[in-house]
C-alpha cells in the first residue's frame, strides 16, 4: 500500500472519510430542507415542482448528485468496516454493563441509527426521487409549461399515517444521529479548541433538532393540513 | 576474606573522573558480543537496560510485572535531589554530598556518595531530554522546592508523581531500545536462582509466572536492580509484589548482604485501619512543609478521643502538644524521617495516640490554610488529599489528618564495591537492591537520585570494566551449573508444592511482618531481637511443615509466587535482627534502646561501628559470617547529628 | 482494631466473578459468597479474604492483577458492576473501596475484555499490545549523556503542565476496556500528546504518531468513535482533548511526512 491507502485505510483515516463525508451530508440536508420549504407555499405546489424540475435536470445539480452519492457511499462504506472493525475487537462482550454511566445513548448507537435512516432513505428515494428523476408522475400545467408533479405525490403519500409515522421516527433518529456525529466529525478532524469546542458543540445540537424537526413538520403538515 | 571497596585513590572530588578515565573500555565494535542481563525494570534496572543497549551490549530485561513500566519506583510520590543550585541559594555538589552523608548517620561510603552529588546533575538534564515534564515556574524554567528538612531547594518534582515520570522516562528508553532489537524484555518473569561458572555470575533461572516455565538465560554479566525487601513487614508501602528473592538467592550463592538491619520507616503513612489490611499508603513527605504534627497534651484527652467521648475541634490549642516544634525548635516539623518516626511512636506508646487504634497522631492544616488560604494549600497538596479522603473516607481539610509511620525503604541491600560489582563477580547490584549510598538512613528525594545514578552513569562505565576483561565466548545454557540451578529451583517448587498444610501462605507473611514490627521496627533492644530470632525459626520450620500451596507449576499460581518469596523473607528476617542486634549503636534507622542519650535520642557509637556490615550465607541454619568493611572519613567531620 | 468509620458495620456479599483456566479455555462466571466485608476494605482486599476462603478450602484462588495498591503502577484491572475499575470515578480498583457497596449486594467482576487483551487467566489479562504501541515510538531518542542542560530549553509552564497531565497516563486499559469498541486511542493519545506538547519531541513528532497509530490498528483495537467513555472512565483524568490532538497530529503528518 502506498501513503494515501494506508492513511485511509487505517482507523483513523477512516474515521475522517466518515467525518468529512458526514459533514458533507449535513450540508446536502440543508439544501434539501430549504427547497422542500416552499411545500408549505400555498400555490397548489407551483413553485415546488418547478424547483424540484429544476434539481431534476440542472447540469451542475446533476453532478453534485454524483458526489452526493459518494458521499454516502463512503459513508456507509466505512461505517460497515469500522463497525466489524469494532466488533472483532471485542469477541466475548461482558456479562454486565453500565455505558449510560459513560457515554450517551446516541454516541454509542450510530450504527443502529444510522441503519434506520438508510433505510429509510431507501424508501423516499424509491418512492420520491426515482419517479421525479426517471418519470413516473402524472404531468401538471404551470403557466403553460408542463411539468411532472411531484407535488402530488407528496400529498398522496402524506396522507397516510403509517408513511408518516415512518417519516417522523426517521427524523428521530437523524437527530439523534447528528446530534453526535456533528459535534463528533468535528473532533475526528481533531478541530477541538477551548474557545471553539462549546459553539460547535452547541451549535451541533440546535443543527439537529431544528433541521430535523423542520423536515418531520413536512409530512405532519400535510397529514394534518393538506 | 577482606571486603576490597575499590576506592580509587586521589582527592574526593577527583575520584570518578580519574576512574572514569582508569577504567578499561570494550571496543565500539566489540560490544555487541557481550549479553547482559538486568533483572529488575525500577529506575535503576530500566535506565541501566537503555544505557547498555545504546552502548552496544545486548541486553535481557526481566520483571514481574506484565510491563517493565510498573515497576514499584512508578510510586515515589515527592522527588529527585540534584545540586543544580538552580535557586542560587548556596547548594553544591560538596553539599548535596555532606547533607546525604550527614543524613545517612556517616553509614556510607564517602566515595559513593560524593559520586551520587556529582552525577545527580546529569540526570535532570537526561530526563528533561526524554521529555520528563517536571514542574517548572512561569518564566519557563525548572522549579525546586526544599524537601526532607534539607536547607537548600534542590528537589526536582513533578506535582506528586515524579517517581512515575522518572520512571516512565527510563522506560521509553528502555522500548526505543527494544524497537532496535537490543534489549529483549522478560515480563511477568521472576528471577529464582543465580547461576556461576567458574566463579564468575554467568546467568539466571526464571520462572515465567504465566506458564510456569523455569528457564535459564546465559550472560556475560547479571544486573540486580530488584528494589528493597520492605516486604518483610508484610505491611509496607512497597508494592505487593516486591520482593527479595533475587536478591536472597543471590546472597544464597555467595553473594554478602550488608547492613540489613538498617530499614527505614516513614513518617507520614496512612494508619493502619483493620487486620484485613494488605498495604500501607504513603502520604508525601512534603506535607510536613505546611502540616503541623501533634497528639493531646494528656493521656486522658487522647484516651475520650478515641472512644469518641469528644472531637478533635474539642481539644483547646493549650491541650494539644506539637511535639516536634517542641523538641526541635530548629527544624521543627521538618527533622529527618527517622526522627519524625521515632517520635511519632514515642508519644502512641506513651498513651497519646489517636485514631480508633491509638496508633496514629494528628497532621493539621488548618493553621496552613488559615495563612494561605483553602486555595493554595489544594493546589499544593490537592491529589494527597484526595487520595487520603479517598482511602478514609474523612475530609483532611475539615479535620486533621491521621498518620502513622510505616516501613518505607530499606537501606542496606547486597554488597558492592565502588563499581557496584557484588563480591562475587560479573554480579552487579544496583538502586534500592544494594546497600551503597544512604549509610543508615535515606534521605527524601535521595532514592530517585540513586537509582537513576547507577543506571544511567555508573554502571555504564564500570561494566565495561570488568568486560573488557572477559572472553567473548557464551556460555551454554546447557551447562552443568544452569541444569544444576534450574534443578534447585524445581525442587524448591516441588517442596513447596508438596506440604500441603494448613496455614495459607498470608497467614505466614503477615506473622513474620508482625514479629519484626514488634521486635526489629522502629526502636530494638538485645533481648526483643533474641526473641525475635527464636520466633522467625520456629515460624520458618512452620512454614516447611504446614504451609498449604495449591495448584500446580505449569500455570500462573499466584500462591506459589507468593510461597517462594516468603520462604526467602523468613531467612532474611532472621539475618536482619542477627544485623540489628550486633549493632549495639542507634544510627539512622536502626534505633536500639540501648544507645540512647539522656534525652532518647539515637547515640551512635562511632568508635565500635563505622563500619559496613556485610553477611556471609553459611547454611539456612547456621549462623551466617560477617564481614566488616571500615568506613573512613576524610572530608566530613562525623558529628552527632542534631535538628535541636 | 476498628476503622476509621465505627459505626460501619460489616456487610455480606455475593460476588460472581469471571473463571478462566487459561487463554484457551472457555471461561464462566462463578458465584461465591464472602462475609463480613468491612466498608474500610479495599475492593481487593476484599478480594483477597475471598481468595484465603478459596485457599483453605483447597480451591485455586481467584488471579487477578494488582501491585502498588495506591493507584499509580496501572497493574490492576477488573471490570466491576459494568464498569472499568468499578462505580467510583477517578478511582483505580485498588482504590476503590467497599463502602461504596451495600450489605446484600451482588457484583459481578469480570477482566477487560478486547481481542488485544486476551485472557492469561480468571482476571488476569495480556495488555502488552500497549508496551509494543509505547515500542513504535513511545520516546524521544537521546541516548544517556551528552544533552544540553536541562534550563537550556524554557517550557511554558502551561505548555509543561500540559504535558505533565497528559503522561500520568498509568497504562492500565481501562479506556479499552470502557470503549464499546475496544479502542485504545485514549492511551495512544496521552502519549503522542504528551511528547508533541514538548519542544524536546518535537523532532520526532510526525514518525512518531504514524508509527504508533499503525501499531495500534495492528494490535487488533477497534476505532474511536467519540463516545468519551474512555475519558469518563479514566482513573487519572485524561482528557479527550489528547485524542483530538492525535488527530491533529496524524492529519498533519500523513499530509507533510516524509514517509512513503
Amino acid at each position: 500500500m502506498n501513503w494515501f491507502t494506508k492513511t485511509f485505510s487505517s482507523t483513523i483515516g477512516r474515521k475522517i472519510v466518515m467525518s468529512i463525508t458526514g459533514l458533507f451530508l449535513c450540508s446536502f440536508l440543508v439544501v434539501h430542507l430549504l427547497g422542500n420549504l416552499q411545500l408549505f407555499k400555498d400555490d397548489g405546489g407551483a413553485a415546488f415542482n418547478i424547483y424540484s424540475d429544476f434539481m431534476a435536470h440542472n447540469g451542475i445539480i446533476r453532478f453534485m448528485e454524483i458526489i452526493l452519492v459518494l458521499g454516502f457511499l463512503f459513508h456507509i462504506y466505512d461505517a460497515i468496516v469500522l463497525t466489524r472493525r469494532n466488533k472483532a475487537a471485542r469477541p466475548i462482550d461482558y456479562a454486565e454493563q453500565r455505558p449510560q454511566e459513560n457515554s450517551t445513548w446516541s454516541s454509542r448507537n450510530m450504527g443502529l441509527l444510522g441503519t434506520v435512516i438508510l433505510v429509510f432513505l431507501i424508501i423516499h428515494l424509491w418512492n420520491f426521487f426515482v419517479p421525479a428523476r426517471f418519470g413516473g408522475l402524472e404531468g401538471v400545467v404551470i403557466e403553460d409549461v408542463e411539468y411532472e408533479n411531484l407535488y402530488l405525490r407528496v400529498m398522496e403519500s402524506f396522507n397516510v399515517w403509517w408513511y408518516v409515522a415512518i417519516y417522523v421516527i426517521s427524523m428521530v433518529a437523524l437527530a439523534y444521529h447528528l446530534i453526535h456525529g456533528f459535534q463528533s466529525a468535528f473532533q475526528t478532524l481533531g478541530l477541538d479548541h477551548k474557545k471553539y469546542t462549546p459553539f460547535i458543540q452547541g451549535f451541533g445540537y440546535f443543527f439537529s433538532v431544528v433541521v430535523c424537526l423542520a423536515f418531520a413538520a413536512i409530512p405532519l403538515y400535510f397529514f394534518f393540513f393538506k | 576474606m577482606i571486603l576490597d571497596s575499590k576506592i580509587p585513590e586521589g582527592p574526593l572530588a577527583e575520584k570518578w573522573d580519574k576512574h572514569k578515565f582508569d577504567v578499561k573500555l570494550v571496543n565500539p565494535a566489540n560490544k555487541r558480543k557481550y549479553d547482559i542481563i538486568v533483572v529488575g525494570t525500577g529506575l535503576a534496572g530500566a535506565s541501566a537496560a537503555a544505557t547498555f543497549a545504546e552502548l552496544g551490549y545486548n541486553v535481557k530485561s526481566f520483571c514481574y510485572q506484565d510491563s517493565p513500566r510498573r515497576a514499584h519506583s512508578i510510586a515515589a510520590q515527592g522527588g529527585i535531589n540534584a545540586a543544580k543550585n538552580y535557586q542560587n541559594d548556596g547548594d553544591s555538589v560538596f553539599r548535596l554530598f555532606y547533607d546525604t552523608i550527614k543524613g545517612g548517620d556517616y553509614r556510607s561510603r564517602e566515595a559513593n556518595v560524593y559520586r551520587l552529588a556529582q552525577v545527580s546533575v546529569n540526570i535532570i538534564d537526561q530526563c528533561v531530554a526524554q521529555g520528563v515534564p517536571f514542574a517548572r515556574d512561569y518564566g519557563g524554567l525548572l522549579a525546586n522546592r526544599s524537601f526532607g528538612g534539607a536547607q537548600v531547594s534542590r528537589t526536582f518534582y513533578a506535582r506528586g508523581q515524579t517517581g512515575q515520570q522518572l520512571l516512565l522516562g527510563a522506560y521509553s528508553a528502555l522500548n526505543r531500545q527494544v524497537a532496535y532489537g537490543k534489549i529483549k524484555v522478560y515480563p511477568r518473569t521472576e528471577m529464582l536462582d543465580l547461576v556461576m561458572v567458574d566463579g564468575k555470575a554467568r546467568g539466571i533461572v526464571t520462572r515465567n509466572l504465566i506458564t510456569g516455565k523455569i528457564e535459564s538465560h546465559s550472560a556475560h554479566a547479571v544486573v540486580l536492580a530488584t528494589g528493597g525487601y520492605g516486604n518483610v513487614f508484610f505491611l509496607s508501602t512497597n508494592a505487593m509484589g516486591s520482593n527479595a528473592t533475587a536478591a536472597w538467592r543471590a546472597y544464597k550463592k555467595g553473594a554478602y548482604f550488608a547492613n540489613p538491619c538498617y530499614t527505614q520507616i516513614h513518617p507520614t503513612c496512612i494508619p493502619v485501619s483493620g487486620g484485613h489490611q494488605s498495604k500501607l499508603t504513603l502520604m508525601s513527605e512534603s506535607l510536613r512543609n505546611d502540616g503541623r504534627v501533634w497528639v493531646p497534651k494528656t493521656v486522658e484527652l487522647a484516651q475520650k478521643l478515641r472512644k469518641g467521648e469528644i472531637r478533635v475541634a474539642d481539644i483547646a490549642e493549650a491541650d494539644r502538644d506539637y511535639y516536634l516544634e517542641r523538641k526541635y525548635p530548629a527544624f521543627g516539623n521538618l527533622v529527618p524521617r527517622d526522627v519524625a518516626s521515632r517520635n511519632a511512636k514515642l508519644v502512641c506508646d506513651e498513651g497519646r495516640g489517636v485514631g480508633s487504634s491509638g496508633l496514629a497522631v494528628y497532621l493539621d492544616f488548618a493553621d496552613a490554610i488559615k495563612r494561605d488560604g483553602l486555595a493554595a494549600i489544594s493546589a499544593k497538596y490537592g491529589n494527597l488529599f484526595d487520595m487520603y479522603a479517598k482511602i478514609t473516607d474523612e475530609n483532611p481539610y475539615e479535620v486533621p489528618m491521621r498518620i502513622y509511620p510505616a516501613v518505607h525503604y530499606t537501606m542496606g541491600g547486597l554488597w558492592v564495591d565502588y563499581n557496584l560489582m557484588t563480591n562475587l563477580p560479573g554480579l552487579y547490584a544496583a538502586g534500592e537492591c544494594n546497600f551503597s549510598d544512604h549509610g543508615a538512613n535515606r534521605l527524601g528525594a535521595s532514592a530517585l537520585m540513586q537509582g537513576l545514578a547507577d543506571g544511567y552513569f555508573v554502571l555504564p562505565y564500570t561494566i565495561g570494566d570488568y568486560l573488557a576483561k572477559m572472553p567473548y565466548d557464551k556460555v551454554s545454557t546447557d551447562h552443568p551449573a544452569f541444569k544444576e540451578a534450574e534443578q534447585n529451583v524445581m525442587d524448591i517448587t516441588n517442596r513447596l508444592l508438596s506440604i500441603k498444610g494448613t496455614r495459607t501462605v498470608d497467614d505466614f507473611h503477615k506473622a513474620l511482618g508482625h514479629i519484626m514490627w514488634e521486635y526489629c521496627g522502629m526502636a530494638r533492644n538485645a533481648e526483643g531481637l533474641q526473641i525475635a530470632k527464636q520466633e522467625i525459626r520456629k515460624l520458618r520450620n512452620e512454614f516447611w511443615r504446614d504451609v498449604k500451596v495449591v495448584g500446580v507449576n505449569e500455570e500462573l499460581n499466584v500462591t506459589l509466587e507468593k510461597a517462594h518469596r516468603v520462604a526467602d523473607f523468613l531467612e532474611l528476617g532472621e539475618l536482619m535482627v542477627e544485623d540489628a542486634l550486633q549493632r549495639n549503636e542507634s544510627c539512622g534507622g536502626h534505633f536500639r534502646e540501648e544507645s540512647q542519650t539522656p534525652e532518647n535520642e539515637a547515640l551512635r557509637d562511632d568508635e565500635n561501628f563505622a563500619y559496613v556490615a556485610a553477611w556471609e550465607f553459611a547454611g539456612v541454619d547456621n549462623a551466617p559470617v560477617l564481614h566488616k568493611e571500615d568506613l573512613k572519613f576524610e572530608n566530613v567531620k562525623l558529628t552527632q547529628r542534631s535538628y535541636k | 482494631m476498628a476503622g476509621s468509620n465505627p459505626n460501619a458495620k460489616p456487610m455480606d456479599l455475593t460476588l460472581k466473578v469471571w473463571r478462566q483456566k487459561d487463554r484457551n479455555t472457555p471461561g464462566q462466571l462463578v458465584t461465591y459468597p464472602v462475609k463480613g466485608v468491612s466498608p474500610d476494605m479495599s475492593f481487593l482486599e476484599m478480594l483477597d479474604v475471598l481468595n484465603e476462603d478459596l485457599l483453605l478450602k483447597g480451591e485455586e484462588p481467584v488471579a487477578f492483577d494488582h501491585d502498588c495498591r495506591e493507584g499509580i503502577c496501572g497493574m490492576c484491572s477488573l471490570f466491576i458492576n459494568g464498569r472499568a475499575h468499578g462505580p467510583e470515578r477517578g478511582t483505580t480498583t485498588c482504590q476503590l473501596h467497599m463502602r461504596h457497596f451495600n450489605h446484600g449486594d451482588t457484583i459481578t467482576i469480570e477482566p477487560w475484555r478486547a481481542a488485544a487483551f486476551p485472557v492469561h487467566k480468571d482476571l488476569v489479562v495480556d495488555r502488552s499490545a500497549l508496551d509494543r504501541i509505547q515500542q513504535a515510538g513511545g520516546y524521544i531518542s537521546v541516548n544517556t549523556g551528552g544533552v544540553p542542560d536541562a534550563n537550556e530549553i524554557p517550557i511554558p509552564k502551561t505548555i509543561a503542565d500540559k504535558a505533565f497531565d497528559a503522561a500520568t497516563c498509568i497504562q492500565c486499559g481501562a479506556c479499552v476496556a470502557a470503549c464499546k469498541n475496544a479502542s485504545a486511542m485514549l492511551f495512544v493519545s496521552a502519549k503522542v500528546s504528551q511528547l508533541a506538547l514538548l519542544p524536546q519531541g518535537k523532532t520526532e513528532r510526525k514518525t512518531r504518531v504514524e508509527n504508533m497509530v499503525a501499531q495500534m490498528d495492528i494490535e487488533g483495537f477497534g476505532a474511536c468513535t467519540n463516545t468519551g467513555a474512555c475519558a469518563a472512565e479514566c482513573p487519572v483524568g485524561i482528557s479527550l482533548e489528547n485524542i483530538n490532538m492525535l488527530r491533529r497530529e496524524f492529519i498533519a503528518a500523513k499530509a507533510t511526512s516524509e514517509n512513503v
